[in-house]
């Protein structure tokens, strides 16, 4: 592992201690409207000023870092996982439930999951709790994006199946559990965390893409995806810098990701 | 000599001084002359934007705000709305009479006023135009209204009279026309704006980018000095429906006018350019909120309850900060709501009335009336359930959805706790008018009738859009059966005065009862180009080009 590499993680590290550590470092409760300072710009009492509604942006953006780097990573594990089994399963037994699950993987590939997940945000209940929705919707990124990394898993799998050393593994009266745990899982890990690491940044964006729409995490619940709506405003970016502070922020948190992930496709 | 040649030189310096004098003079004259005259000259290429394509050029078939906007600018109509006074001004019709029941309205047609294909205007012209707009098969949305009055008889009285006769009187009925576009006979039913009696007629579409409106040589109008109108050209109408490019291509010129600008992007143009970004005031569009009282909504019965409840409804009310909601979320351009009607209507506000006051003691006193009490920071309804509800809006209104994170915080202040959520529209549609799935509901309403019987479809507790509890056959409660009593009352007598003292009424009622909570009125913000001349914004719509004869460009 280069240096470099190291240095990213412990940056990530860094930012995910802070983001988990906002009650700590945020000057205000992340809702709490100064309604008299409306858009203000910044001082030592509001450090990157306030928001439209006098909300202090910095102690918004480091509640919605924890929010969005907590819940991602969940949703990338939930899809990684999901595109273990089925990618893994119908690759492993082969025959007719591998046809069956490419069709499945084709079918969610081709689902317009911006439209699914505005219809299931519109099936809820309305008066769930802010938390909850959040939870539901990263919930749902992960049980919708699970079909690309399952195509990879699948083909890794069949490429496994018919390799040398499994059927020396087989023919030698191997129970199918162990060929599965000790002799095809260890191959397949790789491919699994760089499908993870792939995930997280994804999901992140997607529910910045959803915050942009208005739809995803609830007011008043930040999220990077609710913070970057600001940049909607884009008369005012020019005289108002900070107004960049979530976007760069996420560029960088991306980036790390991306720079770990190189590696990790290094070593896999 | 010398001393007379000296003379003589004078007398020359000063023949060459008169002849000097005499030639600015002429030249002045000429550049002023010129001036003037270049100052409303015709010709020019106004251009402005329409959200999308126009659905129809039929006059009789808009509905959606591009056809209207092309209507408006080509249509030829018998009595105007005057979009700055607000009263009726005569355009086709000279002059009008209404008999005494109502039922009959006789219109003389001005003379000499020819189609845009140089074919005179005729009472025929106007007979078949109304025939048409009153065709049940045809489905005009512009002659629904004129429906309203039952069965019509219409008849050419000459060539420059019309009778129309109603089975049933319809109070303001000279407002209605101020949408029905005159076609030559020949079309009626079937126009496509290509000829026209209004200052400009439909000449080009490229569908997706723009329509080209081409000015009617044969337009009737004359400016003071017996000029011909209109003074453009031209009008041409980019189709886009992004307000950030809209305004980027004002910013570039290209585009001169610019109505309904939102708060931000006001503020973006006023910093830039104060004289072009102009605040109108308060204008007829107004935020409100309801809540679900239809009895077979699957609401838990505790639910129904607090909302059929008038001091529930108003103690919510009073603790919504209305200035905070227009000062914050509107950057100041609103103003507190006072009720159903916009103090933009300067006929039929009801001046008495006042926006209801901020005050959270008072609604708590309201809400112990009902037994409702704080337990910590949770208020509690008699039967110990803790006072919450969700509040739904369209995702994507920024202003909206600011407004519904101030009204959570400001009710969490008397603790009810307000779980605020944005959806798609469609979603909004099927709860509200369909499943009733809802606890409490957040949009805007634009008045575009300022007329009491536009709201009528609102207020009547038979109609559809009686949001709160629509479709009623009978009135649930005998305050709407109050307010459909003087709603009627208004619509069946012709005296201005008679119907101002009903409308005056519903208005109290409404504002006692609240069963919408209005909370603000928008203000008009509109951009106006320098190069425009002549410009006069006004708050209704068009509101930069409801002028749009007297309109000319400078060089």
């Amino acid at each position: 592992m280069t240096g470099a590499r190291w240095a990213a993680i412990v940056l990530l590290a860094a930012v995910f201690l802070i983001a988990l550590a906002a009650n700590l470092f945020a000057p205000a409760p992340y809702a709490k409207q100064f309604r008299q300072d409306v858009n203000h710009s910044p001082t030592q009492a509001y450090p990157l000023g306030t928001d439209e509604l006098g909300r202090d942006r910095l102690s918004r953006l480091l509640y919605g870092m924890r929010i969005s780097l907590l819940l991602a990573p969940a949703a990338a594990l939930l899809s990684t996982v999901l595109a273990a089994i089925v990618g893994g399963a119908g690759a492993y037994i082969g025959g007719v439930w591998e046809r069956a699950i490419k069709v499945v993987i084709d079918l969610f590939l081709s689902l317009p999951w911006l439209f699914l997940l505005l219809t299931v945000r519109a099936l809820l209940p309305l008066d769930i709790p802010a938390v909850t929705s959040v939870l539901v919707t990263f919930a749902l990124l992960g049980a919708l994006g699970w079909a690309a990394s399952a195509r990879i898993v699948a083909a890794t799998v069949r490429d496994l199946r018919n390799a040398e050393f499994v059927l020396q593994a087989r023919a030698s009266g191997c129970p199918p559990l162990r060929l599965l745990l000790r002799h095809m899982l260890p191959n397949v890990k790789p491919i699994l965390i760089a499908q993870f690491w792939i995930s997280v940044p994804l999901f992140i964006l997607t529910e910045a893409n959803l915050g942009m729409l208005g739809l995803g995490v609830t007011e008043p619940l930040p999220s990077w995806g609710n913070l970057l709506r600001e940049l909607e405003n884009y008369g005012a970016l020019s005289h108002r810098p900070w107004l960049w502070a979530p976007l760069i922020s996420l560029l960088v948190v991306v980036s790390l990701f991306q720079f770990i992930l190189s590696g990790e496709e290094y070593v896999s | 000599m010398r001393s007379g040649d000296r003379v003589i030189g004078a007398s020359g310096e000063v023949r060459m001084c008169v002849s000097i004098f005499t030639c600015t003079l002429l030249i002045l004259s000429m550049v002023l002359f010129c001036g003037c005259n270049r100052s409303v000259q015709n010709g020019g290429e106004l251009r402005v934007t329409i959200k999308s394509d126009p659905k129809t050029f039929n006059p009789l078939m808009a509905e959606d705000d591009s056809s209207d906007i092309v209507r408006y600018l080509t249509g030829g109509v018998l009595i105007r709305v005057n979009r700055k006074t607000q009263e009726n001004d005569p355009e086709l019709a000279t002059h009008w009479t209404i008999d005494e029941n109502g039922r009959r309205i006789t219109l003389n047609l001005r003379p000499g006023v020819k189609f845009s294909d140089s074919t005179d205007f005729t009472a025929d012209d106007v007979v078949a135009t109304l025939k048409a707009a009153l065709d049940p098969s045809l489905h005009s949305p512009k002659g629904d209204p004129l429906r309203a009055g039952g069965a019509a008889t219409i008849q050419a009285q000459g060539k420059d009279k019309v009778s129309i006769e109603f089975e049933r009187p319809i109070a303001g009925i000279e407002r209605l026309f101020d949408e029905i576009a005159i076609s030559p006979a020949r079309m009626a039913g079937k126009a496509d704006s290509s000829v026209v009696l209004g200052p400009f007629s439909v000449g080009e579409q490229k569908a997706g980018e723009y329509v080209l409106l081409k000015r009617n040589p044969q337009y009737w109008r004359k400016d003071n000095s017996g000029r011909q109108l209109p003074y453009l050209n031209a009008i041409r109408l980019y189709v886009l429906s992004n307000r950030d490019t809209e305004l980027i291509r004002f910013r570039q010129g290209d585009v001169q006018l610019i109505n309904g600008l939102s708060p931000d992007l006001y503020e973006q143009l006023h910093s830039e350019d104060a004289s072009a970004a102009r605040d109108l005031g308060p204008s007829v569009e107004s935020e409100q909120l309801w809540f679900n009282e239809v009895p077979r909504s699957p609401l838990p019965e505790h639910k129904k309850a607090w909302f059929r409840s008038r001091n529930f409804r108003r103690a919510i009310s009073m603790a919504i900060n209305r200035a905070d909601l227009a000062r914050v979320a509107f950057r100041g351009h609103a103003i507190p709501s006072v009720g159903m009607v916009s103090s933009a209507n300067r006929i039929w506000f009801a001046t008495n009335l006042k926006p209801p006051s901020y005050d959270l003691n008072a609604a708590l006193e309201l809400l112990k009336q009902d037994g409702f009490h704080k337990d910590g920071d949770v208020l509690k309804d008699k039967t110990g359930n803790p006072v919450a509800f969700s509040l739904i809006t369209n995702a994507g209104n920024k202003q909206r959805e600011q407004m519904g994170s101030l009204i959570q915080q400001d009710l969490q202040q008397i603790g009810i706790k307000l779980s605020f959520v944005p959806l798609d529209f469609p979603s909004i549609a099927e709860r509200i008018t369909k499943t009733y799935d809802y606890d409490a509901c957040m949009l805007g309403l634009t008045n575009v009738d300022l007329d009491p019987n536009g709201q009528a479809n609102v207020w009547l507790s038979s109609a559809d859009l009686h949001q709160w509890n629509p479709a009623q056959k009978t009135p649930a409660t005998p305050w709407e059966a109050e307010i459909d009593k003087y709603m009627n009352e208004q619509a069946s007598t012709l005296d201005r005065d008679k119907r101002k003292a009903a409308f005056d009424r519903v208005q109290e009622i409404a504002a006692d009862q609240e069963p919408m909570l209005y909370l603000v009125d928008k203000n008009a913000l509109v951009a106006v180009s320098p190069k425009v001349k002549n410009a006069d914004p006004v708050v209704l719509t068009p509101q930069t080009y409801w002028n749009i004869e007297y309109l000319s460009l400078r060089e």
